[in-house]
């Protein structure tokens, strides 16, 4: 543990900005979906499920970017694929089933466009990064 | 809320923001320059916090939902020291780009602020 935070490598560099980004999201997504379970729950439950769902993976898939070793890589592909397959099919759904998710403010709704488009961004750069950074998780396990 | 304040914050923001991308990508390390901005934030950010707590005594209720609203400054405070600390840990240009995505956060939850506070309805 103390090694590995005296050397911290796979946290400098530009995974950096994407490790900042995935906390940005993670805390937008908890947040949000938190109010929402609070004074909106009975409107859209699915929705809101889900917006919850993705903010716990957005907040593992952080930890396991910041993390080094070849399990937090491994948890780090899973996670991000999750949100990728997520983005897609829930965005996709949101479009077609409006009567299913009738709020603009879930993560995955239209494909994140009330998150900026982050939702969808961010899984392919995140997986993007991790495939360019393969050797060096397996280094560091 | 006030609409002209939040235009002005969000302004500085998003220039605040762009600013330490631009000093970070052009690979610049963690400087005065870059980490004023933040610094800048922060101080709007209180007086956000201020101006909510004080505006409905004034008459300038919240139609939107107060608890989100303040979910939202609360969230937004913790951001910039946070992108500072990180910047400070480790001085490389890549903490500046942080910086500045962290003020570009800012500038978002501003707008959203905003929009909690005003909404119509629900």
């Amino acid at each position: 543990m103390t090694e590995t935070s005296v050397r911290r490598p796979k946290t400098s560099g530009p995974g950096r900005t994407l490790i900042a980004f995935y906390g940005v999201m993670t805390l937008a997504a908890l947040v949000r979906s938190i109010v929402q379970i609070i004074s909106d729950f009975g409107a859209a439950p699915l929705a809101i499920l889900l917006s919850f769902l993705s903010g716990v993976v957005y907040l593992v898939a952080t930890i396991a970017l910041a993390r080094p070793g070849r399990r937090a890589y491994r948890t780090a592909i899973g996670t991000i694929a999750f949100e990728l397959v997520g983005v897609l099919v829930v965005g996709a759904l949101s479009l077609a089933l409006p009567a299913v998710f009738p709020f603009r403010y879930t993560v995955w709704w239209g494909f994140g466009i009330g998150y900026l488009l982050l939702p969808l961004a961010l899984p392919v750069l995140g997986l993007l990064f991790l495939r360019s950074q393969r050797a060096r998780f397996a280094q560091e396990a | 809320m006030i609409l002209g304040y939040t235009t002005f914050a969000v302004v500085v923001a998003v220039a605040a923001g762009v600013l330490a991308i631009a000093l970070g990508l052009a690979g610049r390390k963690p400087s005065d320059l870059s980490l004023a901005g933040p610094a800048v934030l922060e101080l709007l950010l209180l007086a956000q916090l201020v101006i909510a707590i004080v505006a409905p005594a004034a008459g300038n209720r919240p139609t939107g939902n107060p608890i989100e609203f303040y979910a939202y400054v609360v969230g937004a405070l913790v951001i910039p020291p946070a992108a500072v600390f990180w910047a400070l840990t480790e001085r490389t240009r890549w903490s500046v780009v942080v910086v500045g995505v962290g003020c570009l956060a800012v500038a978002v939850m501003f707008v959203r602020m905003q929009l909690i506070w005003s909404v119509q309805g629900s």
